[in-house]
């Protein structure tokens, strides 16, 4: 018997959890001899301490992004990931709320990106003033890729667009992070795990093993 | 089935366990399950993996799409509640000393078992030997030969799969005790290919993973004979675990319980024989004795309430994880400044981690393979067990190292696509997806986790000057690496770098200073309490006990004398369920 639909194994899993949802959580607690009833443990958990994966995860900070530069990131996030015949364009699995996160997030690393993000979308509107007289999300797809164009290779960028490229790399880093870690791109990748197999593992296919010249190591 | 016991602790228990990892999880079983009265007290808060754990969960379900953070270093679904901080429980580094030590604490039931990678390899006759071998270090006081059995024994109850490959000082286990090794990937066969021409054996990985369920009618009896009891609640527990399903990283945990965790297979047995009371959130400040010396009990605070307790017993157990053991050893003062069974003045010396290095690369031969499902059973499916074990003499390092390996089609996170500015700089729009596509999968790496021999700059003692929030005298860690390491992590990089052009792809090995991993990163540490056969050069005796207190005994990783490549959970619970057997009879006999 195999199960690998994900949709029956999801099922399987509510089954655990409910199952269990009626024990109760809080540990018996107490010190010896004391037969008062415990309080409950831990009554604030932080989320990146102390997960609590059993409620809705919320983002603990305050996301800093303004209506406008996350406009600019949208624009720019889909110029880079656009929808093509097998897979959504990158606004359309949450890249410019996870770049919004991650630029707001609390820690030394995020907050360098920050830096890098917030001044590079204000040099792109800049850019694209200067040459179009329009907010960067208002340019035609030809006048966007001509920006980018000047600033996607660091390697070659001129002088006066160097600000521009070390913003384009770090920002097609995160575009392409949030977008393939997003399960609804991971078909048209080639990702086709993180469903239940029932059985034996099965292994590497045969063609590919003929394909490699791995029959001796099989 | 409830994971903790709704009874308040009682006035007085046979023996008391601190710590609910590999060890003190383990010694709690063989306790409870053979009529003893047990005291479970853990620092973390309870843990419930069949509720808690995001088994499926997606990165987009998870803040930052699940990355690794400060607070969560091996990504937000990892299981472990800790890590390398905990908020309000420092510890120090001596300054000027060459490493800083990266202290990795889990504060959950369960401690690590919760998170580890379940590589379970034996320790060999070498490793038990490894002074009369090389002069170096110390000898354990015990041989493999008394230690396999036990291996089997937890092999056994456990699930380990694997093969026996009959390499030397990479033990075989009994026929019948592995379970099937699940068919390597595809980076791990050309691994195997590029290997074969090297010299270096690509075989099973042995993991602490269920590759098919377990033989729940046979193993209890084989396991308990002469117990009944044992043997019912063992069968219920086994015929309830189920076999992997090849997916999701067993660092989430496990809610099906295919693999090895405390708290989903040795708690839950251990509960149902009624023998065991658990408090949770409960901190050891130190071991509390009578006039004669004799352990009585143990002084905790309550985290919740802040209260100090004081819980009492015919035998202490510690097994709170190396460091912490020996800290509350050290804690311990009432009758020595020097700290409890320390006349040795042994306890938080001898600190080892492993060597770890790791060099990845893109396989050109791994692009644009039809999509495979290469998640398999959360972690590595083959390895390589030290080859040149008889080759020191002219390599100029002491001791051996294994190569764990991984790559290919993982689960893509946020972070896995940085070989995109290398691949592809320049590009954006629909070609960047092409390449996406191309190059996905055919990243491939290894790491190394190598034997560190025991140094006199390598320890831990009570910081004079700072207390965590409980009020108890935090750790200060003091680390130098020697040559032998750095020579060590040097030739892993060139050994690594020959796989990988042997895969075909172009490696850039560092030297062994720049690859050489940090002090604790491993979170292999061992040896600050260590057995030996004299009271004099030792803390404890081949069967954990204390020379010094006679009712006190140490189950973690703080008696390995020696750090061998093979990460120590599996010996840990060897030698927790060896000693807890030999701790039962001397209370028969009335020794204690």
């Amino acid at each position: 018997m195999s199960e690998s639909s994900p949709i029956s194994r999801r099922n399987a899993l509510k089954g655990l959890l409910s199952g269990a949802a009626g024990a109760a959580a809080v540990p018996a607690l107490a010190a010896p001899n004391h037969t008062e009833p415990a309080p409950p443990a831990h009554p604030s958990r932080f989320v990146f301490h102390d997960p609590d994966f059993m409620q809705p995860l919320k983002f603990p900070w305050e996301k800093l992004l303004s209506a406008e530069e996350l406009a600019t990131t949208k624009a720019l996030a889909d110029l880079i990931l656009p929808k093509d015949e097998t897979s959504p364009a990158a606004s359309e699995v949450g890249v410019p709320e996870f770049i919004n996160e991650w630029v707001s997030a609390d820690y030394p690393a995020h907050q360098e990106d920050r830096e890098v993000i917030r001044g590079g979308l204000g040099w792109l509107n800049t850019e694209s003033f200067k040459r179009f007289s329009k907010r960067f999300e208002e340019l035609g797809i030809d006048q966007q890729s001509q920006i980018a164009d000047d600033i996607c290779d660091a390697a070659k960028a001129k002088p006066e667009h160097r600000v521009g490229a070390v913003f384009f790399k770090r920002f097609r880093q995160l575009c392409v992070g949030g977008y393939y870690s997003h399960s609804q791109t991971w078909k048209s990748l080639g990702y086709v795990g993180n469903i239940s197999i029932g059985g034996p593992y099965p292994g590497v296919l045969p063609e590919v093993i003929e394909k490699l010249g791995l029959q001796d190591v099989v | 089935m409830p994971v903790l016991t709704e009874r308040k602790t009682q006035p007085q228990y046979d023996v008391i366990v601190v710590g609910s990892g590999a060890g003190g999880g383990m010694a709690a079983m063989i306790l409870a399950l053979n009529g003893v009265k047990v005291l479970m007290i853990e620092a973390g808060r309870n843990y419930e993996p069949v509720k808690e754990t995001p088994m499926f969960n997606t990165p987009e379900m998870a803040p930052l799409r699940g990355t690794a953070t400060p607070d969560r270093p091996f990504g937000f679904y990892d299981s472990n509640i800790g890590g390398w901080q905990v908020p309000g429980e420092p510890y120090t580094n001596k300054q000027g000393t060459e490493g800083d030590f990266w202290w990795w604490r889990a504060r959950m039931l369960g401690g690590r078992t919760n998170h580890w990678g379940r590589i379970s390899l034996r320790f060999g006759e070498f490793d038990f030997k490894p002074k009369s071998r090389d002069g170096l270090g110390v000898d354990w006081p015990m041989n493999y030969s008394d230690m396999a059995p036990w291996y089997d024994r937890v092999e056994q109850l456990i699930g380990v799969y694997g093969e026996n490959d009959g390499i030397a000082n990479a033990p075989n286990s009994s026929p019948g005790v592995l379970m099937p090794p699940p068919k390597p990937r595809v980076g791990e066969l050309l691994a195997k290919k590029a290997g074969r021409k090297l010299g270096v054996p690509v075989v099973a990985a042995h993991r602490a993973v269920l590759s098919q369920p377990m033989d729940w009618k046979n193993l209890p009896k084989v396991l308990f004979p002469n117990n009944p009891k044992a043997q019912e609640i063992l069968g219920k527990d086994m015929m309830s675990r189920a076999a992997c399903f090849w997916a999701t990283n067993c660092i989430r945990g496990c809610s099906i319980r295919a693999n090895f965790q405390s708290t989903t297979v040795l708690l839950p047995p251990a509960l149902a024989t009624g023998n065991l009371d658990i408090i949770t959130d409960a901190m050891v400040r130190e071991v509390v004795l009578d006039d004669s010396g004799k352990a009585t009990g143990v002084h905790y605070i309550d985290k919740v309430t802040r209260r100090d307790a004081i819980a009492k017993a015919r035998v202490v157990i510690l097994a709170a994880s190396t460091c912490e053991t020996s800290r509350i050893l050290l804690n311990s003062k009432s009758r020595d400044k020097a700290g409890l069974a320390n006349s040795s003045g042994q306890v938080g010396r001898n600190l080892m981690d492993s060597v770890g290095t790791r060099l990845g690369a893109h396989i050109p031969a791994m692009e644009d393979l039809p999509p495979m499902n290469e998640d398999g059973a959360g972690g590595l499916h083959t390895y390589v067990p030290w080859w040149l074990v008889n080759d020191h003499a002219k390599l100029g390092f002491a001791r051996g190292y294994h190569i764990e390996m991984g790559g290919g089609r993982q689960m893509p996170e946020a972070r896995s696509f940085g070989y995109l500015d290398s691949t592809s700089p320049g590009v954006y729009g629909r070609k960047l997806k092409d390449e996406a596509r191309r190059y996905y999968g055919a990243q491939f790496g290894f790491s190394g986790r190598g034997e560190m021999l025991p140094n006199k700059d390598c320890y831990s003692e009570l910081d004079p000057n700072v207390v965590d929030q409980w009020g108890i005298p935090v750790l200060r860690f003091h680390w130098k690496w020697s040559d032998h390491e750095i020579k060590q992590a040097e030739h892993m990089q060139q050994t690594f770098a020959a796989m990988i052009e042997g895969m075909g792809g172009k490696a850039k090995p560092l030297s062994g200073a720049d690859a050489i991993q940090r002090p604790g990163e491993i979170i292999h540490e061992v040896g600050t309490a260590r057995m030996g056969d004299k009271a004099a050069e030792s803390v404890t005796n081949q069967y954990c006990q204390t020379w010094d207190v006679k009712n006190l005994f140490l189950m973690d990783g703080s008696v390995l004398p020696s750090n061998p490549d093979k990460n120590p959970t599996l010996t840990i619970l060897a030698l927790a369920w060896r000693s807890s057997e030999w701790l039962m009879e001397e209370m028969k006999r009335g020794n204690i």
